[in-house]
């Protein structure tokens, strides 16, 4: 029964035959741009885990932490002239940081888009990481903008920003009210935006499954405890005089 | 049971809607909400009024016809399907809202009734096996281990109602897609096709204008069908693998 | 009173297309014979295939993979949606994959003796050889049956049968082959060689100088009627169950398309041929707007019963082992629960009518799993039957793993339907018919598990070969001329009917119509039958006819979404189709099948055949609305499989 198909033609109109690159895929798809959205969290999130050790030397001295500060700049030396390890560091984080928020916004746009009339019996189940993914991760750009002004440039520094002396920068930052505000909603905001973040990156990157769930879940979890206890530690040990 | 209902009414997919109230008395604890939406229909009709109008078909929770979103929940409290919920599930005195899917990817047709053709055309896009009829070899020529077997059914289960487009905060259509593309892609017969099943139906059902998927797990609560959450993992998964195989 | 019992006999119908020779040869005889088209040809050639459920559906998308123009139609908004999605049971198939005896030969002599002898014995057979290649087919479309552990394929025994030859997909295996049907069409949808019409609906058939040659169909969303015309129609559209109002069919099923194909000619064959099933779940109340099947699968496992004693109304847990009468065991030891469904169906029937039902009204018989649970053990119970378990819960309210689930017969299925030949083509030439909408194979009473059978294999197999020869013979080469006589009378009938629905604006609304016209054939044309019932019946509805043009009431417009006149334009026709039944009930003086007349049985109240007078399939020709039509009889021959009295004992 099956006829010669040279005869009827049976040539499906797929897409095969135009496929577009990976990276456009990537970039086209909703998937995709999920996929790099998962990535360069987890790129930000390594680093955050380094930050976050970094910045825990402050307990021991001005010392140790200036000297840390130091040993960042010399780092690969003398393979890597001085400050390059840092700046490829800070290259793949401004790409990560990028990428992250321009996905995040086109997806977004995309979802707003996909519901034109809201219903009117409202009703919200979903966690609260899970619903403050948008507002949490506005808040954290606009942390990172400050966060730079303040601790990197010293734009915003108030108490005269010092160079190469990071232990009384941090200090400083931190005998100012704002300062410890700005500061301790961003690291909450950062920890439900990585309770969620951890996981949903792994669903997207097709890691998680039904087994691994609670796994997946329990590790995010602790990410998101250990990296806010951290970075806390810090504001709170300088108020209450702990660190000075 | 007396009950006041706040039903969205919209008489085409240009007009613009609102929620009209209706008050219906003598509905019993026996009766399936639709059931009573007809008793309310049937006192319309009477009165000169046109009724409201709902999609609905075999009433048995299977064909996926019946679309409403009661009290924001996604075919109503019960994990079920509009046609199985029935009026126990209420009190007396209750007042119900009940709307449309919503989402851009399913215009309105009028009142409650919503356009899922983009649905189909998910399909169009992968979700077969090619086999055209009389190719077939003996249908004990490959084993298919139990576990892949059902697997295959969990997904294939889908009635692809759109419960999980209304549920989800995005109108994402993820849920819908993956439950296709793992039904037939852990099947030895999809093989063949399973990187461009996976990679066209994903495209399309972005070009439909759905949205994406943040995994609020709306979706999986929503489904009547118990379609599980990781079915999208599962997809994902699936979806970079093609992008590898494919151009290799 | 009209004179529509006053009916004449026409010309006898002879089936010119069956070959003759050995019942095993016939079909590939058929095949061998049939002029082909040849394959460049094809797509010149346009078939419209209404309605999409699985032999619709699987027709649509096998036509357009031999490269004809496919252009297909369905109510629903999706052709995922068509209602052969809700058949659970299961679908036969003679692999003998369990080496329990089973063979082509046997599924056809089951077949043919399943239906009490009033079905072809060449179809049967066909049908018969093809289940073996459906189950190839579906798999190899990713069907998820169920599988064994070693990978292979799982079977069960469904009622009237002692093989074990039902493929099936847990509770679902509509569901699985109907969505296998339709993404093989969605293939062809995206190829482009399927034009699809969601949301619109078949209201009449354009027969050009005698040949069918279009259907006129309303656009359900814009209210727009439209012409449509190819070479040739194939009718997919279903049974007439919903006549009866409650039923298990979808809300949505109708009888519209074959009906008024067979007001333009077609010849409509046993249509009191009804079936009734035995496991449906009881009605709670007036509200009911339709029934609920639990699958026959369940009397595999599950045991009918009712008290010995009549109005013993205490719980099922509380009646002792003792008092409790296991009728089907009693009466049929051979088959016991799994008897066919008719005779399930009326022993039920029976033994509520003694006042031994229980539930609401006496109007249930219990169907106990706490032999099963005990044997199997409540996982297994659950592995095999959970989800309709959980289905009669949401339903009832009530836990069946505890309390024996209470069922009762309903109208199920419909073996009568338009009359077809051997190629499933009707009195219309290039009117084809098929699935459901077909009286083809079943007989007076269809087996479990035959239906997805039979759909499938006029849809796959059996009309893919037979339409080629209709369009082989019939190159149609001149367009349509849609300025046609018989095009503008069709469009224009369709539009007066639909004006005039909205113009009546009375008082009464299109769904009481439709329960009143059911609640009248549930009582006189349903399980039990008499002269008496039938003439009340026939006497009653002409009279309902006239008050509902008088008191109709559609709101809106024609221009729209209108679910209104949709119904009500679909009941006009279930009071016409409501008339022959009876008729053709009243005719066959004989207890058959499904159709017991209960002047014809035997002593022990069994349903007593009469060959000597009605071994025939009796098919009907319109004349007018309300005029006697013409009975045409298609003698039935039987060389291998010779009758006898059934017997289940």
């Amino acid at each position: 029964m099956p006829l010669a198909s040279s005869v009827v033609s049976m040539a499906l109109a797929t897409r095969a035959d135009r496929r577009p690159s990976m990276t456009r895929t990537l970039w086209d798809s909703s998937v995709g741009k999920k996929t790099i959205m998962a990535v360069s969290g987890l790129i930000m999130l390594g680093y955050l885990a380094v930050h976050m050790l970094g910045n825990l030397k402050i307990f021991f001295g001005s010392d140790e932490f200036n000297h840390y500060a130091h040993w960042l700049r010399t780092l690969g030396e003398p393979f890597l002239h001085y400050e390059w390890a840092l700046w490829i560091v800070r290259v793949v984080l401004v790409a990560a940081v990028v990428l992250h928020a321009v996905s995040a916004y086109q997806l977004s746009r995309r979802d707003l888009r996909a519901r034109p009339t809201a219903y009117v019996h409202k009703k919200a189940r979903s966690s609260y990481a899970t619903r403050t993914m948008r507002y949490g991760g506005i808040i954290l750009a606009l942390f990172i903008v400050w966060h730079i002004l303040d601790l990197t440039t010293g734009t915003v520094h108030t108490g005269g920003f010092q160079s190469g002396h990071p232990y009384q920068n941090v200090l400083d930052t931190f005998s100012t009210w704002y300062g410890n505000v700005i500061y301790i909603v961003a690291v909450l905001a950062l920890g439900l935006h990585v309770q969620h973040g951890f996981w949903s990156a792994a669903q997207t990157l097709g890691v998680g499954s039904a087994t691994r769930d609670r796994v997946l879940k329990t590790l995010a979890n602790v990410l998101a405890v250990v990296l806010t206890a951290g970075f806390v530690s810090v504001p709170v040990a300088v108020m209450t005089g702990v660190v000075s | 049971m007396k009950l006041t209902l706040r039903v969205w009414r919209q008489q085409n997919a240009e007009a613009p809607g609102a929620m009209a109230t209706y008050e219906v008395d003598g509905i019993s604890q026996d009766m399936s909400f639709l059931e009573m939406l007809d008793t309310l229909n049937e006192e319309l009709i009477l009165s000169g009024d046109e009724p409201v109008a709902f999609d609905h078909d075999c009433r048995e929770g299977i064909c996926g016809a019946c679309s409403l979103v009661i009290n924001g929940d996604a075919h109503g409290p019960e994990r079920t399907t509009t046609c199985q919920l029935h009026m126990r599930s209420f009190e007396d005195g209750d007042t119900i809202d009940v709307e449309p899917w919503r989402a851009s990817a399913f215009p309105v047709v009028k009142d409650l009734v919503v356009d899922r053709s983009s649905f189909d055309r998910i399909i169009q896009a992968g979700g077969y096996i090619s086999a055209p009829t009389g190719t077939a070899p003996d249908a004990h020529a490959t084993p298919v281990p139990k576990p892949d077997a059902d697997s295959a059914f969990e997904h294939a289960e889908c009635i692809g109602c759109g419960a999980c487009v209304a549920a989800c905060p995005n109108g994402s259509a993820m849920l819908f897609t993956s439950a296709k593309v793992n039904h037939l892609n852990v099947l030895p017969q999809g093989a063949p096709e399973r990187e461009t099943r996976v990679l066209d139906m994903v495209a399309t059902m972005d070009d439909e204008g759905f949205g994406g998927c943040t995994l609020t797990g709306e979706c999986a609560t929503a489904c009547p069908k118990g379609i599980p959450l990781p079915s999208i993992t599962a997809m994902n998964k699936e979806w970079l693998r093609a992008n590898r195989k494919v151009r290799r | 009173m009209s004179d529509y019992t006053n009916y004449r006999t026409g010309e006898p119908l002879v089936d010119a297309k069956a070959p003759t020779g050995p019942v095993a040869e016939r079909w590939d005889t058929r095949r061998f014979q049939a002029k082909l088209v040849n394959p460049a040809n094809r797509r010149k050639h346009t078939v419209i295939v209404v309605g999409t459920g699985l032999a619709g559906g699987s027709a649509g998308a096998t036509l357009a993979e031999q490269g004809y123009h496919v252009v297909q139609f369905c109510f629903q908004d999706s052709p995922r949606r068509a209602h052969s999605v809700a058949a659970q049971g299961g679908i036969n198939a003679a692999k003998n994959y369990r080496n329990d005896g089973d063979s082509v030969h046997r599924l056809f002599y089951d077949t043919v003796k399943g239906g009490d002898f009033r079905a072809r014995e060449s179809n049967v057979h066909r049908l018969a050889e093809i289940s073996v290649e459906i189950i190839d087919q579906c798999v190899a479309q990713g069907v998820p049956f169920a599988r064994e552990y070693g990978g292979l394929l799982d079977n069960r025994s469904f009622g009237g049968v002692q093989v074990s030859r039902t493929f099936y997909a847990r509770g679902q295996t509509g569901q699985q082959l109907l969505l296998g049907a339709y993404q093989a069409l969605s293939r062809q949808i995206a190829a482009g060689n399927v034009e699809l019409h969601a949301r619109t609906e078949m209201l009449d058939l354009i027969v050009v100088d005698g040949k069918a040659r279009g259907i006129v169909a309303r656009d359900l969303v814009t209210g727009k009627t439209d012409t449509y015309f190819a070479d040739a129609v194939v009718l997919a559209t279903g049974g007439y169950g919903n006549v009866f109002y409650l039923s298990t069919n979808a809300m949505n099923s109708n009888a519209t398309a074959i009906w008024r194909a067979h007001r333009r000619g077609a010849y409509f064959a046993n249509p009191c041929f009804t079936q009734i099933h035995p496991t449906c779940i009881p009605r709670t109340g007036d509200h009911q707007s339709k029934l609920t099947l639990m699958s026959e699968s369940l009397r595999n496992d599950g045991r009918i019963w009712v008290p010995k004693a009549k109005g013993d109304d205490r719980p099922a847990n509380r009646i002792p082992e003792d008092e409790r009468d296991y009728y089907l065991e009693r009466i049929y030891p051979a088959f016991g629960n799994l008897v066919p469904r008719d005779i399930a169906s009326r022993a039920a029937k029976n033994v509520c009518d003694e006042g031994r039902g229980v539930g609401p009204g006496g109007q249930g018989v219990y169907l106990d799993f706490a032999e099963a649970i005990a044997r199997m053990g409540r996982k297994k119970v659950e592995e095999k039957y959970g989800n309709l378990f959980d289905m009669y819960a949401r339903i009832t309210a009530e836990n069946p793993y505890e309390t024996p689930m209470r069922i009762y017969p309903a109208v199920h299925y419909t073996m009568g339907g338009l009359w077809v030949d051997y190629d499933l083509q009707t009195t219309i030439p290039g009117l084809f018919a098929i699935g459901e909408a077909n009286f083809s194979d079943h007989g007076a009473n269809r087996l479990g598990a035959s239906a997805l059978m039979q759909g499938l294999a006029d849809g796959y197999f059996v009309l893919p070969s037979t339409i080629n020869d209709y369009l082989a013979r019939n190159p149609h080469t001149e367009e349509i001329d849609a300025g046609h006589p018989a095009v503008t009378e069709a469009v224009a009938e369709t539009e007066d009917r639909l004006n005039l629905l909205l113009a009546v604006d009375g008082d009464r609304t299109p769904d009481s119509f439709h329960r009143e016209i059911g609640e009248l054939m549930w009582e006189f044309c349903g399980m039990a039958r008499t002269e008496q019932g039938l003439r009340e019946a026939l006497d009653r509805i002409p009279r309902i006819r006239e008050e509902f043009w008088r008191r109709i009431k559609v709101p809106g417009t024609g221009e729209q979404f209108n679910q209104s006149l949709e119904k009500a334009n679909r009941v006009v026709d279930y009071l016409e189709l409501a008339e022959l039944m009876c008729l053709d009930a009243l005719h066959r003086a004989e207890s058959c099948g499904g159709h017991f007349r209960e002047e014809s049985q035997t002593p022990d109240g069994e349903a007593a055949r009469r060959d000597e007078e009605f071994s025939y399939a009796a098919a009907w020709e319109f004349s007018a609305t309300g005029d006697a039509p013409v009975l045409h009889k298609e003698d039935l021959v039987f060389e291998y499989v010779h009758p006898t009295q059934r017997s289940y004992a």
